[in-house]
């Protein structure tokens, strides 16, 4: 039994190894796991995962939950390029840097525009409040600002010259709100230009293979979250769309 | 299991010990000196430091438990990191969120505005995981810290990603609910929103039981690690503002007890002695223009 990942690549994460792995021809067998299908929360997988999360990782009988300590394990296990993870010190500090800072900002707010947008009207049946919105919106572009401002600045990217993993992670992030129907990049040259050039570090067929989904997110229905998940979700999200 | 090379014992260290509450700490030298490789006349490391705050308190524990020579740079959280933000629509909303010490990213960086900070000669560095990293790996500090066996290093990290999102999710809030907000605005406790707080620390907390610490006697197993220094910090904050989260946990108040003894027991209660005397900063003199600045964010967290 070789590697596993069990990924949905409705997820951000899950995209970042994806990515990643094809990206460096790092075999795996892809285990999907259907998020709207509430297959994270079966008996099943609570056994590969307790904490019911995609993304996971299955190498023999080693489990491994979090993206990022995923995608560190696979840099080292597999020897990927230096400029996935940099061995200089302060170049690899600011990969780091970025990685933990994320959680709570891009992650967190880009994440909380797709929810409040996509899935909140969807499940709630309700119209989005307007200012609900804006204020979302309003969050994630201050988080934007600050990426641009203090980690992007004027390199190609984050920590300097070549692609690393921050710029991936970060990336598939902001096509989150992308798939929700907010182009962040069209009046952000700057940060367009940065896409454009991660997507041809990793290839750009596999870029938009992997996001394939997401963007069709706008055309999810309720029909299609299983219902036993419907509750569940409601209650989650009506709970994280009122959290700061 | 003793963690780092020789423990800097508490009590003892050179002028910066922080004191509690009233005030600020004359920033000095802490450590033996310059050796190591700051050397000579130029300027060595320097981390600027809160310890009200969490991720401050695992990187001060963290450099002292491992003897390594820092110049204490004391940034007091309630005057020199808030007004000297600009009040940017929206930053502030960040502040509820992680708690105080969320900071400032690369490159140019307003050290004396956000905590935990580094500066290494010319390079800054912001966020305490990275800190924590960079620091490990500049002073090679014993292996168990962040072990080269892939999967225990790999264990560490998982546990550092998930720690942003549940740990730290909740527990900062518990400080803020009982003691900030009060003070900050003069309304009454909150304890439907303190109710919601602890219910969330306490299904993160099951999960850090049951995934993460099992019955090893740390987080990667029979060493301390990290990942058990950044949990254990976080934890104290609700302990200071009397949320006391190990009282029916007896797993987790053994485990507490061999992080102490790994670092050290004087210089872990050093380090935690502003948060355990929490209430002393009812007393601090509250700069009028700086409950001004924080009163509606703080409103916002209450709803």
């Amino acid at each position: 039994m070789g590697l596993e990942l069990y990924l949905d690549l409705l997820s951000q994460p899950c995209r970042a190894l994806y990515i990643f792995a094809r990206s460096n021809n790092i075999p795996f067998e892809f285990k999907h796991v259907e998020l709207m299908k509430g297959q994270h929360r079966t008996e099943e997988f609570r056994k590969v995962n307790i904490l019911m999360k995609v993304p996971t990782l299955r190498d023999g009988s080693f489990t491994l939950a979090e993206s990022i300590a995923i995608l560190l394990y696979l840099a080292r296990k597999f020897k990927t390029p230096d400029h996935w993870y940099p061995s200089d010190l302060q170049k690899r500090a600011r990969v780091d840097e970025y990685l933990s800072w994320q959680h709570v900002n891009i992650r967190g707010k880009g994440s909380k525009l797709f929810l409040t947008k996509v899935l909140l009207p969807l499940l709630t049946g309700q119209p989005l409040p307007p200012e609900k919105l804006e204020g979302v919106t309003e969050e994630l572009n201050v988080v934007l600002k600050q990426f641009e401002e203090k980690f992007l600045q004027d390199k190609p990217f984050i920590a300097g010259s070549e692609i690393s993993l921050a710029d991936l992670v970060a990336l598939v992030e902001l096509m989150q709100p992308v798939g929700a129907g907010y182009d962040l990049f069209e009046e952000r040259p700057k940060l367009a230009e940065w896409r454009r050039r991660v997507e041809e570090a990793v290839g750009k067929q596999l870029f938009q293979e992997a996001h394939e989904g997401i963007l069709n997110a706008k055309n999810l229905t309720a029909d299609k979250i299983a219902p036993e998940l419907l509750e569940h979700l409601k209650h989650q999200l009506l709970k994280q769309a009122s959290q700061n | 299991m003793r963690g780092g090379s020789g423990r800097a014992g508490g009590g003892r260290a050179a002028a910066a010990s922080p004191r509690a509450g009233s005030g600020r700490a004359e920033p000095g030298r802490v450590g033996p000196g310059r050796a190591g490789p700051g050397g000579g006349s130029r300027m060595g490391l320097e981390l600027y430091l809160d310890l009200l705050s969490q991720p401050c308190r695992s990187i001060y524990i963290f450099a002292r438990s491992n003897n390594i020579p820092f110049e204490f740079k004391h940034v007091e959280l309630f005057k020199d990191s808030v007004l000297g933000k600009k009040p940017a629509a929206g930053s502030g909303a960040e502040q509820p969120r992680a708690g105080p010490s969320n900071s400032e990213g690369a490159g140019k960086v307003s050290l004396l505005k956000k905590v935990p900070a580094l500066k290494d000669g010319d390079f800054t560095l912001a966020e305490c995981t990275a800190i924590l990293l960079y620091l490990s790996r500049k002073y090679n500090t014993p292996d168990h810290w962040y072990p080269s066996d892939i999967q225990k290093r790999a264990q560490v990290d998982e546990y550092l990603s998930w720690h942003h999102a549940n740990i730290r999710a909740n527990a900062p809030k518990t400080m803020w609910i009982k003691v900030l907000i009060p003070l900050f605005t003069g309304q009454p406790l909150p304890s439907e929103k303190l109710q919601e707080v602890m219910e969330g620390l306490s299904t993160s907390l099951k999960q850090f039981e049951e995934r993460f610490l099992q019955d090893k006697a740390f987080i990667i197993g029979s060493e301390i690690s990290l990942a058990d220094l950044v949990a254990i910090v976080e934890l104290m904050q609700p302990v200071g503002v009397g949320c006391d989260i190990f009282e029916d946990r007896p797993r987790l108040m053994e485990w507490r007890r061999r992080v102490e003894d790994a670092v050290g027991k004087e210089l872990f209660f050093q380090a935690h002695e502003m948060i355990l005397n929490i209430k002393e900063l009812s007393n601090i003199q509250i700069d009028p223009q700086l409950k001004e600045h924080l009163a509606p964010m703080l409103m916002k967290m209450l709803k």
